[in-house]
């Protein structure tokens, strides 16, 4: 079968049996074997496992059971602890981690009869915006091997656009999703925060984590969404919020958005540099698919980056203190005492960027230095989370761009993390406001895909998904692929 | 120069959910090792705490019993430190925001006026583990077992003056948790910890001096012992010239001393934050009303009404309410019993002495209350004299039974019938004329004897009263 068909045409074919999962597994472990090498999307493929659960979900559609989803293969970031596989984040720190419990998204996908081809690379401990920051190597952009995939859920962006699974999990803690998306050129939600459970997903920023979704399009996002949403009584955080519309997605596919309001932040749109074509082109046709496009103003965005990495900076100091030699992962060979034991266990053991992330959020967090740092930046994320209410007085969704820039070049901006971290520039105000988000694939340059985002209200994922679609029956971004469309 | 010393205590209670604060886990006590440590007990990557409703409900119950507020909006933080039987390197407690406000407590000690103890708030964290020293040579294991046993920690005002102070109201909180039902109050297990901040002054002065403080204490005794031991360390500095220094110290039971902790530890800085995994804790008056209605008769409630209703003593009323058990026993025993002094008397005598023999708690009491009660029925209605109630208590404590059965089989029946005790005291007469002559001579102690002998001869049936009374008419034939 077509190695870019998409999770709806898999569905269909499954249903249809024009298929079985078994073959279609088979299909995607043999793509996975051939391009991983170079790509490096996977730290593990279950084969085994994967074609056991496929021959299962066969069984189970046979006896005209089993949900949408049932034998389709997609493949999870290794930040989702998976019971049996290893979940090493991204890290030496956890290189052999094997967690005894399913994350709660892996679990309703497991239920549903989604056959788990892998987990996915991603930058150590979600921390990075290029997956240059894994242990287990950088992540390479299908678009171009010598650019970087994204971060930190590079694996799972490239694998869709390689065809070596048909949607795949990742997380989204700044932009983690999103701006792997459009480097890759495929779809990434972040839904609101709280949507999907984050019990046995790695904790990075516990305020800001969210699990979402990769695919094609927004359709085949659509077809996921519904199974892994919803309340966990294992999670104080998640949400009860009912919502009609994921049912019905469980079964049904998605109908595109004929209108709506569109605002476009100024703050954004007075400089856009090389994404202004794109997101000119983006608001023509949007404006032709029947939508009104109208200015908003996000006063406090430029005031995001600092609080933002001093926010997830913070609790990333304290949800990583566990990783201490005592009880699992890495520990340092003869320590000599207690605190030996710890200072090399988590030296030795813990990359640049996450220890770098670690002593700035210790240091925000420090008696004389909580309130000027951390309780300034609660404030300020509170204004930003403001600044959205207002706007979506006026305005049913906000459209922006992704990144400031197509993919950069591997090596580019290791040795500058400031540079690193304003590639996160757009993405970072949903995030501190819990805000749903979806970058969609919307344009190129030099060869290489940009992405738009759209940004909805709290739990509007359901606006944003349709008015995507609406998009994206308009154009075929979302279809191109390395080495031509289709 | 006379010295003042001011004590504020912090007492971490156990609070007796069936489950931790944060997970699912039995917090039963002296399983194996680590066998009741899930995964998030155990930290592991990606989990997540989810708070319990019961140790919330058992906080709020506490906080209404000392006429604390509770406050609406209470916020988890995470205290920050590494040490290896604390796993995730943060302990979640309470910081800025803690759920029971200012309340107090009524303390009685013995030869002092009553006095009210400032509680300056109560707030919930979890316990940590164990670090496990002498299990095996060179290495320390962790029991993780204890890790997410929910703590309620109560801190009081600097407001006791002296170690007996503090031990009573240590004693005093004791009694109102497991009056509250939310704490066992088990000392030898660890279920209620104390930590003594201890400074001394001149006497009269307002200000503070520098305080030390003794961790971990866990026993009533201990609290006065190193207290005593402290002050007197302390006052012997300063009078020879040194300066207490801000320190944490460890009673040490066996030498009796306090000694000094690394004082690194002083140092640390918690990092306290709000934990973002748990939302604030929101109470509504619903909420607080449905706990307030649980509250039961409260130990100072139930002092004064044994007091003022029952005219017990003062030292008979805070001997029975000290702990609930016992007042319950005591209460269900007097009321068939008709008569309350009584029923405190053999509660506080016989039965406590039993109970010591066997080293029982009153919870474990082979003899129920009912039994007990129906006993001193019987003695209040003349059908046993209390001699032989006596011998019938052991009976019971020793093999239990039904105490009118006993009585029948037994013919235990308090012998009132005239005609069955003159015979009696003819015959006794009869057998010792030396000593009829003695008494006849006006040697009046030898009547006891006379007493002594007729009891026997009925086997302590023949109701004493009428012993005498028919002896002396007798004698003076």
């Amino acid at each position: 079968m077509d190695s870019n068909a998409s999770l709806s045409e898999l569905i269909r074919g499954l249903q249809a049996a024009e298929f079985s999962s078994v073959e279609l597994t088979r299909d995607y472990l043999q793509r996975i074997s051939r391009a991983n090498g170079d790509l490096n999307a996977f730290i593990t493929v279950c084969e085994e496992s994967a074609l056991a659960q496929a021959e299962r979900a066969d069984q189970k559609r046979a006896a005209g059971a089993g949900t949408a989803l049932c034998g389709i293969p997609m493949a999870y970031k290794d930040i989702f602890c998976t019971k049996g596989e290893k979940t090493t984040c991204g890290s030496k720190m956890l290189a052999d981690f094997v967690a005894p419990y399913d994350a709660t998204a892996v679990a309703h996908l497991k239920s549903a009869g989604v056959v788990m081809l892998g987990k996915t690379n991603m930058d150590e401990f979600a921390m990075g915006s290029s997956n240059e920051n894994s242990f287990f190597g950088a992540v390479a952009n299908p678009w171009d091997h010598d650019r970087v995939a994204g971060g930190s859920s590079g694996g799972s962006a490239c694998a869709v656009t390689a065809g070596l699974a048909a949607a795949t999990l990742g997380t989204d803690t700044g932009g983690s999703i999103r701006q792997p998306a459009a480097f890759c050129g495929v779809s990434g939600l972040k839904p609101t925060y709280g949507r999907i459970s984050r019990y046995g997903m790695v904790a990075f920023a516990s305020s800001l984590d969210q699990a979402g979704i990769f695919a094609a399009s927004a359709a085949d996002i659509a077809r996921v969404l519904p199974f892994i949403a919803g309340v966990d009584p294992k999670d104080s955080t998640s949400s009860d919020h009912e919502d009609g519309w994921l049912n019905l997605h469980r079964d049904q596919a998605l109908q595109p958005a004929g209108s709506g309001r569109i605002g476009l932040p100024r703050e954004y749109f007075r400089d856009l540099g090389v994404t202004d074509a794109t997101l000119q082109a983006t608001c023509r046709t949007l404006e032709a698919a029947g939508f009104t496009l109208r200015d908003v103003s996000l006063p406090h965005v430029d005031a995001a980056i600092p609080c933002y990495y001093i926010i997830a900076g913070a609790e990333a100091s304290t949800n990583l203190s566990r990783y201490d030699g005592v009880r699992y992962g890495y520990r340092c060979e003869n320590p000599q005492s207690l605190e030996d034991l710890y200072r090399r266990s988590r030296s030795e053991g813990f990359g640049t960027e996450v220890k770098r992330r670690i002593l700035t959020g210790t240091y925000a967090l420090s008696v004389g230095y909580y309130d000027a740092y951390y309780l300034k930046a609660q404030k300020i994320r509170r204004l930003i989370q403001q600044d959205f209410l207002t706007a979506f007085n006026d305005v049913d969704l906000i459209l922006a761009p992704t990144t400031p820039d197509v993919a950069f070049r591997r090596g580019d901006l290791l040795d500058d993390p400031v540079a690193m971290y304003q590639q996160d520039i757009y993405t970072i105000p949903a995030s501190l406001a819990g805000l749903p988000a979806i970058s969609i694939p919307a344009g190129e340059h030099q060869g290489l895909p940009l992405g738009v985002q759209l940004i909805g209200p709290h739990f509007a994922e359901s606006t944003l998904l349709e008015t995507a679609a609406a998009f994206q029956r308009e154009t075929d971004w979302h279809r191109r692929r390395p080495g031509g469309t289709d | 120069m006379q010295w003042e010393s001011v004590i504020g205590l912090e007492i971490h209670v156990q609070l007796a959910t069936k489950s931790k604060i944060f997970s699912g886990a039995p917090t039963a006590f002296g399983a194996e090792p680590n066998r009741q440590a899930c995964p998030i007990d155990l930290g592991l990557p990606g989990v997540l705490p989810v708070l319990n409703e019961e140790a919330v409900r058992m906080a709020v119950k506490f906080g209404l019993a000392i006429g604390a507020e509770i406050h609406p909006y209470s916020v988890f933080d995470r205290k920050n430190y590494f040490y290896p039987d604390l796993p995730k390197g943060y302990q979640i407690s309470q910081f800025a925001q803690p759920i029971v406000g200012r309340g107090s407590l009524q303390v009685h000690v013995a030869g002092e006026p009553s006095l009210t103890v400032g509680i300056t708030r109560a707030h919930l964290e979890e316990d940590a583990g164990k670090s496990i020293h002498d299990a095996y040579a060179g290495l320390t294991g962790i029991d993780l077992n204890r890790t997410g046993t929910p703590l309620l920690e109560v801190v009081s005002e600097p407001d006791l003056r002296t170690p007996a102070q503090a031990a009573a109201y240590f004693r005093q909180l004791h009694s109102l948790v497991r009056y509250l039902k939310i704490c066992d109050g088990n000392l030898a297990e660890g279920s209620m910890r104390c930590d003594a901040n201890i400074s001394i002054r001149p006497a009269g002065d307002t200000e503070l001096g520098v305080r030390a403080e003794i961790k971990n204490i866990n026993s009533f005794r201990f609290v006065e012992l190193a207290l005593t031991y402290e002050i007197e360390r302390q006052i012997e500095l300063v009078e020879s010239g040194g300066q207490v220094d801000r320190d944490t110290r460890l009673y040490d039971a066996e030498r009796n001393e306090t000694r000094s902790m690394r004082s690194k530890e002083l140092s640390n800085d918690y990092r306290y934050f709000p934990d973002p995994d748990l939302l604030p804790v929101q109470i509504d008056g619903a909420f607080i009303s449905a706990v307030a209605d649980e509250l039961p008769e409260l130990p100072e409630a139930r002092y004064a009404r044994y007091v003022e209703t029952m005219a017990l003593s003062e030292y008979d009323a805070a001997w029975l309410t000290q702990d609930p058990d016992t007042a319950e026993y005591f209460e269900a025993a007097a009321e068939l019993a008709g008569n309350a002094k009584t029923a405190a008397n053999w509660v506080m005598g016989e039965l406590s002495a039993a109970l010591n023999r066997a080293e029982l708690g009153i919870a474990d009491c082979p003899l129920p209350a009912a039994s007990l009660g129906k006993l001193l029925q019987r003695i209040e209605d003349g059908t046993v004299s209390g001699k032989i109630a006596k011998s019938l208590f052991e009976t019971l404590w020793q093999s239990g039974g039904d105490v009118d059965a006993i009585i029948e089989s037994e013919g235990l029946r308090q012998v009132t019938d005239t005609s069955t005790i003159a015979p009696i005291i003819d015959e006794i007469l009869a057998a010792n004329p030396d000593q009829v002559a003695q008494y006849k001579a006006g040697k009046e102690k030898v009547f006891g004897f006379f007493v002594g002998q007729v009891m026997k001869a009925s086997k302590g049936k023949a109701n004493p009263q009428q012993v005498n009374e028919l002896l002396k008419a007798r004698l003076a034939d």
